[in-house]
């Protein structure tokens, strides 16, 4: 046989009048009722929330301190260790950006910069946050390991032009971040 | 001084008037229930999304307060009133009222715990674009949520909200419309409000709406049956179809289901719990079919039909079958209270006794007790809703036809036994 029947469960005749059942399905959401209304969710400990149920009531108490390592938030641009942009204008996440977000500006690296051996720098780099739709595939592809998603998840503007951030934000957001591209320490 | 005993002298001539007396009051009645319907409706979406958030471990709309920087904008320039306040009282601010205010968010805002949610989703859908496809019936399209929302409001009129009261004038009864034939006009005329769904389903004139309009019609013929059968053992005890003679007997004798005084102790009042148990049970069932809700909503499950009969439609036509809907629970719940857990009757002889003190004090009190038992049935519609999974569309047929008619047919007999031979 190319398939397994599904062995369905035999009813008695009890099930089958439902009204016990009803009762029983009754008296568990009730349960539930009960206790987010007194404040003893069984879920609450895992968030420490301080609202009705296991929320958090969100602008007073904030989740920041939950959130997963994993967490997707606004991208931003990163600094190395020694405060060199780590940007190169390979444009790799602006082609991979899939809801076209990144618009990059190639320009040559500025004669004030700490490092001068890329060939290339970002004249200017946007990144529109109404069209970002936070897969963090700029991260993925990114070889300089230059893009990284923080976790800020509270992006608010009050008109459209706000809501594009520039190379200087998105340096000022990203950072610092230690090791992991070291080849321009040792080339050339 | 003159001119206003004349006003005074002419209103109760004007009273004394049959006919005047009988239409200030009945227009006086008719507001009041008209309001209280609606005010039920906005109350039972408030009560539906707060019970459904408990159920869920979530607080649910309990936001929607009245900013206080609303008001800065008019012209107060305080920008923390509630220290001024606590100030002016003397309250220190580490007290446990301050703490209580602040919980209250009343130094950001007048708190409404969610209350005027209900409203300001009818306003954003008051302002949102209405659509009306161009492939539409259009007379159908446009009279069919009006069909939805009115019925409810007319089957309201029979029901009796608080006892009578005598005045010099007349005597008042407590019902928009006193008729010897309650019960009926509601099967009656809620049965009507199945012609908006179905209208709107065929004049929608696309695939999904019209399986609804068709489910919803199915479904209310099914269900009209054994609903109509159901209360036949109730009016075999009652023996009338008016209302307020209904609640009356209810109120003397013990409710339907509570018998605890009056005639209410006897054997066999005991012995008929057990078919007036089983006919409470199968009307309930059919009131939650009749009003569409879950776990009966076959007509709307989002599952297999989309939205079901208002999938075309937007805007203030949305929110009038919205509307429609909820009434129809509270009506439904209104008939569920009247005729089996004793309308407005306090209980326990208390209605008597209250109109032996003042007969405007025991019709105020009743009218509360009436609105209470309501919300508490809402509730349970509500509680049901959030518990119970939507039906096969072919168990809801099977429940309808092969077990409640049936069950209705043999409780017709079994009460006639009882009456009959328990004394």
């Amino acid at each position: 046989m190319s398939y397994t029947p599904v062995k369905r469960p035999k009813f008695s005749l009890l099930d089958k009048i439902y009204v016990v059942e009803l009762v029983k399905g009754l008296a568990i959401t009730l349960k539930h009722l009960v206790l987010s209304l007194l404040g003893k969710s069984p879920a609450k400990k895992d968030f420490n929330g301080k609202g009705v149920g296991a929320c958090m009531p969100f602008p007073e108490q904030r989740w920041d301190s939950h959130l997963p390592s994993y967490y997707r938030g606004a991208p931003t641009l990163v600094r190395g260790e020694d405060g060199r942009e780590r940007c190169v204008s390979c444009q790799l996440c602006e082609f991979i950006c899939p809801a076209r977000a990144i618009k990059i500006t190639p320009g040559a690296v500025s004669p004030e910069a700490a490092c001068q051996k890329q060939e290339k720098a970002p004249a200017e780099f946007e990144i529109d946050m109404l069209r970002c739709i936070y897969c963090g595939m700029c991260q993925e592809v990114c070889p300089e390991q230059a893009i990284f998603l923080s976790k800020e998840y509270l992006i608010t503007v009050t008109d459209r032009k706000q809501a594009v951030r520039d190379k200087a934000t998105l340096y000022k957001l990203g950072g610092t971040r230690k090791g992991l591209v070291n080849k321009w320490n040792q080339y050339k | 001084m003159s001119l206003i005993d004349t006003i005074w002298n002419w209103c109760v001539d004007l009273l004394h008037n049959d006919i005047w007396f009988y239409l200030i009051t009945t227009v006086v009645k008719l507001v009041l229930m008209f309001a209280v319907i609606l005010a039920f409706v906005v109350l039972s979406v408030w009560i539906e999304r707060r019970v459904a958030g408990w159920i869920q471990d979530r607080p649910g709309p309990n936001r929607a307060g009245i900013p206080l920087q609303l008001f800065q904008r008019f012209g107060s320039k305080e920008k923390q009133p509630l220290k001024e306040w606590l100030h002016f009282f003397g309250i220190p601010e580490s007290c446990w009222i301050a703490k209580l205010c602040t919980w209250l968010r009343l130094d950001r805002e007048i708190p409404t715990f969610g209350l005027m949610q209900p409203c300001l989703d009818g306003g954003k859908l008051f302002l949102k674009q209405e659509l009306t496809p161009s492939y539409v019936r259009k007379v159908y399209f446009t009279i069919a949520p009006m069909l939805v929302l009115g019925p409810p409001m007319v089957a309201a009129a029979v029901i009796p909200f608080a006892s009578s009261v005598s005045t010099e004038f007349g005597d008042i009864n407590m019902v928009v419309a006193n008729i010897g034939i309650g019960p009926l006009w509601i099967f009656a005329i809620s049965g009507l409000s199945v012609y908006g769904l179905t209208l709107a389903g065929w004049s929608s004139n696309s695939k999904y709406p019209f399986l609804g309009g068709l489910r919803a019609t199915a479904q209310l013929i099914s269900y009209e049956v054994a609903m109509g059968l159901s209360i036949i053992p109730l009016l075999m005890m009652f023996s009338t179809l008016n209302m307020q003679d209904i609640v009356q007997y209810q109120a003397d004798n013990g409710w339907t289901l509570l018998p605890l005084w009056g005639e209410g102790l006897s054997w066999q009042r005991w012995a008929l719990l057990l078919p007036l148990g089983l006919s409470f049970i199968i009307f309930v069932t059919c009131v939650f079919a009749e009003a569409n809700r879950t776990p009966f909503d076959m007509a709307e499950c989002e599952t297999d039909l989309v939205g079901g009969y208002h999938s075309e439609y937007s805007s203030m036509k949305f929110a009038s079958f919205f509307m429609g809907e909820y009434a129809a629970m509270v009506i439904g719940s209104a008939l569920v209270v009247t005729l089996f857990l004793g309308g407005w009757s306090i209980g326990f002889g208390a209605d008597a006794a209250l109109h032996s003190v003042c007969s405007w004090l025991a019709v105020f009190c009743q009218f509360i007790m009436f609105l209470i038992k309501l919300v508490a049935f809402i509730f349970f519609f509500v509680w049901v809703r959030w518990t119970l999974p939507r039906f096969r569309w072919d168990q809801v047929m099977k429940l309808g036809w092969l077990v409640f008619l049936e069950l209705a047919v043999a409780n017709i007999f079994l009460t006639a036994a009882v009456l009959y031979f328990v004394k």
